[in-house]
């Protein structure tokens, strides 16, 4: 069973219907017993980082998320709650993430102005995947140039070491991180067709190492 | 670098797709889950569904279509169609919904972008608008094109990014259904005045077209329904096209 953790933020009926269409068992969970019973965790999540984080904090599964992981059960983390992954975020102040993947959350936009690029922000929509490190699990079934969905106004760095894939938007963009068996989609793979599919599916098949 | 995105359009009324030319003369077309996940393996980047049910009966058939569309089909959908409220903005995200579309709802009611921008955040609101030219301007008009609300099309855009929408969709009722190219020079009046993404509709009848629309600067996507409907256009036939002509289209690879 993978438990789609459920603390208050984010619409989740897109993520469970593409498991389910994947023929995977999925709980939306906000129960620790739950959570430790599931073979893996998604870790969802929308809006803003701290009142996420305090949210997952407040309904005491900041911890137990960490101990999982910390236990080698497949971990991932879906747009902002691929932020959450990370030792900090600088949205609106600097708040403590789950510091389970090294690196910063950072604003896309002075970073675009600073490289001279007057795009738009949030970055919204379908942007091609350059493949940094194609042994990593989780783009088993993923090529080179498989567009995927984006909407975020933050982005993650100084994660090099955890990089797996990125996409150009004048800066690059951190697209999916690994650490272990700690994943991450800065874009939402549950919007992403054919290929966010495929990539659920390969997260669905590590397993607890 | 973000692809321009092709984007059908299903009408739906009492749970059918329906396609109408210059908004009257409506004619079924078919079933919307069969047709959504149609688009989906076609390589559709979005789909748009406005529910132009009259009935609170049927509006319950749309929630459930909507669902049922939202099970099978994994990209972005948007929606629209009686949207007057923030519950209307919840019950359509319940079932699946990326970004809602408000319309005569924020006609009526101007604060009603901001309020769902702060609640769900400016990529959900997408602010709709049918525009058609009256005298040496262009007009918002409300109801479904039947009421000419007197607001400068220009201004009005300009206000829904203030209010924090995060998307506009420009239909030309000049061009709808009549197929001779995207109302370019609405379009560039309005490129001109806002920086957040906008959505052409109206007017699409072939390939052409949707290149003379990204030729032009800040258009983000080409909205069109009869074409593909109908299968004037297909959109891998399509994408291909523009992809030739340097234009950046998600292209689905085996």
């Amino acid at each position: 069973m993978i438990a789609i953790v459920d603390y208050g933020v984010g619409n989740l009926f897109s993520l469970r219907s593409s498991l389910s269409a994947l023929g995977l068992v999925a709980e939306v969970t906000g129960d620790p017993k739950q959570l430790a019973a599931a073979s893996h965790i998604i870790l969802p999540g929308v809006g803003a980082f701290a009142n996420a984080m305090a949210k997952l904090q407040g309904a005491g599964l900041a911890g137990v998320v960490r101990q999982q992981a910390a236990a080698g059960k497949p971990l991932l983390g879906i747009c902002l709650g691929m932020q959450l992954l990370f030792q900090k975020s600088y949205e609106f102040g600097e708040h403590e993430g789950l510091g389970l993947v090294p690196g910063q959350v950072c604003p896309l936009a002075p970073d675009l102005a600073m490289a001279g690029y007057n795009y738009k922000v949030p970055h919204i929509g379908w942007n091609p995947l350059q493949i940094q490190r194609p042994q990593s699990p989780i783009l088993r079934y993923t090529q080179e140039g498989d567009s995927v969905y984006y909407v975020h106004s933050f982005y993650a760095k100084n994660c090099d070491e955890a990089v797996v894939a990125t996409s150009e938007y004048g800066v690059t963009v951190t697209g999916a991180v690994q650490k272990g068996n700690v994943f991450g989609t800065q874009f939402h793979p549950e919007k992403s067709g054919d290929v966010g599919l495929a990539m659920l599916k390969a997260f669905a098949e590590v397993e607890t190492c | 670098m973000v692809a321009k995105r092709i984007i059908p359009c299903l009408d739906i009324r009492d749970g059918r797709v329906v396609k109408g030319v210059n908004f009257k003369g409506l004619r079924d077309v078919e079933d919307p889950v069969a047709m959504a996940a149609y688009y989906n393996q076609q390589g559709a980047d979005e789909l748009v569904f406005y529910d132009i049910t009259a009935s609170a009966e049927g509006r319950g058939i749309f929630t459930d279509i909507l669902k049922k569309v939202a099970a099978q089909v994994f990209i972005p959908l948007t929606v629209g169609g009686a949207v007057n409220s923030l519950a209307d903005f919840d019950r359509v995200l319940n079932c699946g919904a990326d970004k809602v579309s408000v319309n005569s709802g924020a006609i009526a009611n101007p604060a009603l972008v901001g309020q769902g921008a702060r609640r769900y955040g400016s990529q959900c609101v997408v602010l709709s608008m049918d525009i058609k030219r009256v005298g040496e301007g262009w007009h918002i008009f409300a109801k479904g094109g039947r009421v000419d609300t007197g607001l400068d099309a220009l201004d009005w855009a300009m206000r829904g990014e203030a209010e924090g929408a995060g998307e506009l969709v420009v239909n030309s009722m000049d061009t709808d259904g009549v197929k001779n190219g995207f109302d370019l020079p609405l379009l560039q009046a309005i490129s001109q005045r806002v920086k957040i993404p906008i959505v052409a509709s109206g007017g699409a009848g072939n390939k052409q077209h949707f290149a003379n629309l990204f030729a032009l600067e800040g258009i983000d996507a080409g909205l069109a329904a009869s074409i593909f409907h109908y299968k004037e256009v297909g959109i891998p036939e399509l994408k291909a096209y523009l992809a030739g002509k340097g234009v950046p289209v998600r292209l689905r690879q085996q």
